[in-house]
């Protein structure tokens, strides 16, 4: 800010109602009858900010302007009307990614734009490179993990840890040189565009390194986590532009995804720093053998017992989502129902590959969300239902997180499944899930296992109930 | 001094958020997800100053206009299937 002018003030001044309405825009946000008003306020305090920012007094050709925002506004249209809702994750990942990118630009423009900075400019410009960077890569990467262009499962090679720890010492190393820009060092001459594009450079690897270790399960996680990385990275910019109005969104944004991240790691009785750096770490194998045997059930029979059932509770996993068979589950839902019976779904909060994913299927599925229970709500009264179907997943209904000391997930909260009377498990084969640990509620006595795809088997079950 | 007031601003709102948003349902965390993510492309505010004077000189006028290009992707592509996706939570008729 080089000298206050009215217009200055008046910018300033419709950021201070666009923070309002931001902040106003997420209250309402936290309930899902005004959600949608919610979304819409915080998009009102969107336009406001960008139009005042037109009428800046350094703004003197608006013809790139209005280029590169036509131009973006058709791809977001396109994108958020094209996509598929059971892509979310992919969607949000690249989101994140392209947000962080974005700040990158914005650092190095920055950069470029002028000539003198204080030190304290260059640190939060160089923060902004960094995290945006890092950002954009670890989200591409989490991207192709979701829709499968790269393995899910944990990426890990020798001599990993040392790499790493090389990698961070060489970007601290490069801060310095960015930030304290010296011309000469120890005898060689030091370009600073050099210095700028190896700092660059350095932050993709980064976020590449990041995430490439981290697996499929964890996804939650790593993307809640680049969630907060992209608001961080605008308050970052925010800082280097001495521009109010980014640091306050980019903090809500960053606050957020923290928060995320930390309701992820709990649901998993893991610590952020075991997920994040779990890959690096050698596997522990645990020698325990469930014993007896699996009795599979054929969709037929299973419609017996739906039939007589008074309650059914569902506990969908990210199975549900790859077969998708939402749509099939309303369906069925809507038949139990009409038979008199209740059937309530059992959420888990890592079930899927994000926060909240389960939600949106059931929610595109038209499943009323009041029908939708948190894990802690049901595991109360899970001993009263009739049935428990598990459709697709596997890990949050584990009991060996509740009673097998020594087993990698134990001291996880699960949904108790194998609680309810009857449980069925929907099912493609005997594997394992992402935590590739055995489950010995497939075991008990209780339980019977649906083979085959479950959108196919719930069309089965449909048939018979319609016959 | 400045860095300090905007220090003060940062904290400030990083409370507020953590307040806000720890009283969001499990059940909208995607849509929180992705309007979070929107929001975040408020750095589209930042870029248009270095978009739009090209009195500056260099390249820093189009990587402005990159960085305007990127975070109205996500601004637009943000709000929109967010909104796509609240419209789809709805109570029992």
């Amino acid at each position: 800010m080089i000298e206050t002018t009215t217009t200055d003030l008046i910018i300033n001044f419709s950021y201070v109602l666009a923070a309002a309405l931001f902040i106003f825009g997420l209250k309402l946000l936290g309930h899902p009858s005004s959600a949608r008003k919610g979304n819409l306020l915080s998009a009102i305090a969107m336009l406001i900010a960008i139009v005042v920012t037109m009428f800046d007094n350094n703004i003197v050709s608006f013809q790139m302007i209005a280029i590169a925002m036509l131009a973006g506004s058709i791809l977001g249209v396109l994108a958020a009307r094209l996509i598929a809702m059971t892509a979310m994750p992919e969607m949000v990942s690249l989101l994140n990614g392209i947000g962080g990118l974005a700040s990158l630009f914005v650092a190095w423009a920055t950069v470029e734009a002028n000539s003198e900075f204080s030190v304290f400019t260059m640190i939060v410009t160089f923060l902004a490179l960094l995290i945006g960077g890092v950002t954009f890569s670890g989200s591409l990467i989490a991207w192709a993990k979701l829709s499968e262009r790269i393995t899910g499962r944990s990426v890990t090679f020798a001599g990993q840890a040392v790499f790493n720890s090389l990698l961070v010492l060489v970007i601290i190393f490069a801060a310095y040189l960015f930030v304290a820009q010296p011309t000469m060092l120890a005898g060689v001459n030091i370009d600073f565009n050099m210095v700028l594009y190896t700092a660059m450079g350095l932050a993709l690897l980064f976020g590449i390194m990041l995430v490439l270790p981290i697996g499929g399960a964890d996804m939650p996680v790593v993307i809640s986590l680049l969630n907060s990385y992209s608001g961080l990275a605008a308050c970052a910019a925010g800082f280097a532009l001495h521009n109010n109005i980014l640091i306050v969104a980019g903090s809500l944004v960053g606050a957020s995804g923290i928060i995320l991240t930390n309701i992820m790691c709990k649901a998993m009785n893991r610590s952020l720093t075991n997920v994040l750096f779990s890959g690096f770490m050698p596997v522990t194998k645990t020698d325990m053998v469930i014993e007896g045997e699996v009795k599979p059930l054929s969709a037929e029979d299973a419609y017996y017992v739906l039939e007589a059932a008074q309650s059914v509770v569902v506990i969908p996993g990210y199975g549900m989502a790859v077969a998708q068979a939402q749509h099939a589950m309303k369906e069925l839902q809507q038949l139990l129902e009409e038979n008199g019976a209740e059937v309530a779904y059992a959420i888990h909060p890592v079930a899927g590959r994000m926060p909240g994913h389960m939600n949106v299927l059931l929610a595109e599925a038209d499943v009323s969300y009041e029908q939708l229970f948190e894990m802690d709500e049901i595991n109360k009264r899970i001993q009263n239902f009739d049935v428990a179907m598990v459709i697709g997943a596997n890990d949050v209904v584990n009991p060996a997180a509740r009673e097998m000391k020594g087993s990698p997930i134990y001291g996880m909260p699960v949904i108790n499944a194998d609680l309810a009377k009857n449980v069925f498990v929907l099912k493609r084969g005997m594997a394992s899930g992402f935590a590739g640990i055995d489950n010995p509620l497939f075991f008990k006595p209780n339980c019977r296992m649906i083979f085959g795809d479950a959108k196919e088997t719930l069309g089965h079950m449909i048939r018979q109930f319609s016959d | 001094m400045d860095a300090v007031y905007l220090l003060f601003i940062l904290l400030l709102s990083i409370f507020v958020g953590f307040e806000l948003i720890q009283k969001v349902p499990a059940t909208l965390h995607t849509p929180l997800m992705s309007g979070a993510n929107a929001i975040s492309g408020i750095t589209v505010v930042g870029a248009l100053a270095l978009a739009g004077s090209d009195s500056m000189g260099g390249y820093s006028s189009y990587l402005g206009a990159f960085a305007v290009f990127l975070a109205t992707i996500n601004v637009v592509g943000g709000y929109l299937v967010t909104d796509r996706m609240l419209a789809m939570f709805k109570k029992k008729q």
